[in-house]
């Protein structure tokens, strides 16, 4: 009698059997990367206005490497201003779901031609790729477009979308590096960074690793006393304002 | 050297900040008034989100009201009944402008209502402050001495009923007058993250005719409660009370709001007004001027809390 659970055991291991015997007959050349960051964890403290992650890495055989680092998924909403009355204000909005709240890519070369775009859509690389086209009931054709648009270029400008900005430069035959730079409104949450060895825009290894960013020591506390305790937190802020407005008080009149 | 500010999500050259404070707090001192209207705007300006702007100067305008209001007070400077009867309409209208706050954030309108009210509100009282600093300059000029001003006139306002007498400030009226100004101090407060010193005073020297030595401690008395208020409900329904980033700025105001009271008591009080008119007429300018010029990118990202 075989269990659900065994089932599945065994479908696994059918799975595996398939996949090495496809990687065994395929003529595709077959790949080996290495690759880590210089840390598995960004902090950010009192002190933090931005970070740099290296990744180091290496290929044994020749190609083309591309680097992807992506942020957890959040809801990014996005705002249209027109003229009303003669004055700007915002007429018109538009939720983008589940998108990345933050995605760079780094690589040897131009993306277009070191992949292609079949190979883009289906490892989800680049800004097409990655959930950003509005469903048609939010918004379609040319309106859309603009949503989409105006969201890349406003994470742009923040520094949350990096579409390559980083070049992965090869130190030697096989050692490579590259270099992400976040900025200080970087997203906080476990990101993951995935490292794709390229031959004639295909895909021959990939490795992914993870990356996390989070507030630590005071930082963190106060972000979160102040989430789950507003009453509390507001009464502490009054408190503190009252004492150095009296601490203010006697010091000005001593002097 | 950069601090990370925690509710802001955001960092901030810690050696401009406390500038800032010192700045405001220095114009603070020579002016003798809170500082609220011009720290505001110069958060929102250096990339600090609007509504933690206003949340996090309803808190600073705490301690400087605090350090203001000792000084009236041995004094005797300061009229509780007439302090609690405001108070009573300000904590109305700080309560639904935190609500209303909250509204209009989820509007995605709040940043255009901060700036209106900057506009509409400071724009009106800088230029009066300026027209009359100007006026009392010549008129000083030409007759070599300041004139007497006139006393409060009697309005329509006070035959409204509900009247008390107000000993401290020798006045009989109608209860609900303070009442009714404190609400609508109340509300701004809430929404400009201002004490309201910039509304209440004049409105407690020309609408109730208030003595003027006891404008200034009533109004700092009332604006601390207010501003408490407005503090407490911004944290808790908005989480946009940002310490760190009150604390430096406390710092900073406090050490030169001592500098600025040295500086103004040997300027002249019209002087004074005319300079402080300008300034606030500036900053009305730039924030109106935004409103009218066409952005640079038509779409922006809300910024979410």
């Amino acid at each position: 009698m075989i269990t659900i659970r065994d089932h599945y055991l065994l479908n696994f291991i059918l799975v595996l059997s398939f996949a090495s015997l496809l990687s065994i007959a395929d003529t595709k050349p077959v790949g080996a990367i290495e690759a880590d960051l210089s840390s598995h964890l960004v902090a950010i403290r009192a002190d933090f206005s931005g970070d740099r992650i290296q990744l180091y890495g290496s290929i044994n055989t020749p190609g083309e490497v591309l680097v992807v680092m992506r942020g957890p998924d959040t809801d990014y909403k996005m705002l249209r201003k027109s003229r009303v009355a003669g004055i700007w204000m915002n007429t018109a909005s538009m939720t983008f779901e589940d998108v990345p709240s933050f995605y760079a890519i780094a690589s040897t070369g131009p993306l277009d031609e070191i992949t292609s775009s079949a190979t883009r859509a289906l490892n989800n690389i680049g800004f097409n790729n990655i959930g950003l086209d509005l469903p048609i009931i939010k918004a379609a054709g040319s309106l859309a477009k603009d949503w989409k648009d105006s969201l890349i270029r406003n994470l742009m400008r923040s520094g949350n979308y990096q579409l390559e900005s980083a070049e992965v430069v090869f130190l030697g035959e096989h050692l490579f590096k590259t270099e992400f730079e976040l900025p200080s409104s970087v997203p906080t949450g476990t990101y993951f960074v995935s490292v794709y060895h390229l031959r004639n825009g295909q895909i021959i290894d990939a490795r992914t690793t993870p990356l996390s960013v989070s507030k630590i020591g005071l930082e963190a506390e106060i972000f979160d006393y102040a989430h789950h305790h507003g009453a509390m937190y507001g009464i502490i802020a009054i408190f503190i304002a009252l004492i150095s407005g009296w601490i203010g008080h006697l010091a000005f009149r001593k002097g | 050297m950069q601090v990370y500010l925690p509710i802001a999500e955001i960092s901030v050259d810690i050696i401009l900040l406390l500038a800032m404070g010192g700045g405001v707090g220095l114009l603070s001192g020579i002016f003798g008034v809170g500082g609220g209207f011009l720290m505001t705007p110069l958060l929102i300006f250096i990339g600090v989100p609007p509504a933690v702007a206003v949340a996090t100067q309803a808190n600073n305008v705490i301690a400087a009201s605090v350090s203001g209001v000792f000084a009236h007070w041995r004094r005797g400077n300061v009229d509780f009944l007439m302090g609690w009867v405001l108070l009573i309409g300000g904590f109305i209208g700080s309560t639904i402008g935190v609500g209303l706050f909250t509204f209009l954030k989820s509007l995605g309108q709040i940043d255009l209502v901060i700036n209106l009210s900057y506009v509409v509100f400071l724009g009106t009282i800088g230029l009066l402050m300026m027209l009359e600093g100007l006026k009392a300059v010549f008129r000083r000029r030409r007759s070599g001495g300041a004139s007497r001003g006139k006393l409060h006139e009697h309005n329509w306002f006070h035959g409204l009923p509900l009247k008390i007498r107000f000993r401290k400030s020798r006045l009989y009226i109608s209860a609900l007058l303070p009442l009714g100004i404190g609400f609508f101090v109340g509300v701004l407060s809430a929404i400009m993250g201002v004490g309201g010193g910039f509304i209440l005073v004049p409105a407690m020297i020309y609408m109730l005719g208030m003595p003027t030595a006891m404008v200034i401690g009533t109004s700092l008395f009332q604006i601390i409660f207010v501003a408490a208020n407005v503090t407490f409900l911004q944290a808790a329904q908005n989480q946009t009370v940002d310490i760190v980033l009150a604390l430096v700025l406390l710092v900073g105001s406090v050490l030169g709001a001592q500098l600025g009271t040295r500086i103004g008591a040997k300027m002249q009080g019209d002087w004074l007004r005319l300079l402080l008119g300008i300034m606030v007429v500036m900053v009305c300018g730039k924030l109106f001027l935004d409103l009218l010029v066409t952005p640079a990118d038509l779409y922006s990202l809300e910024v979410t809390l």
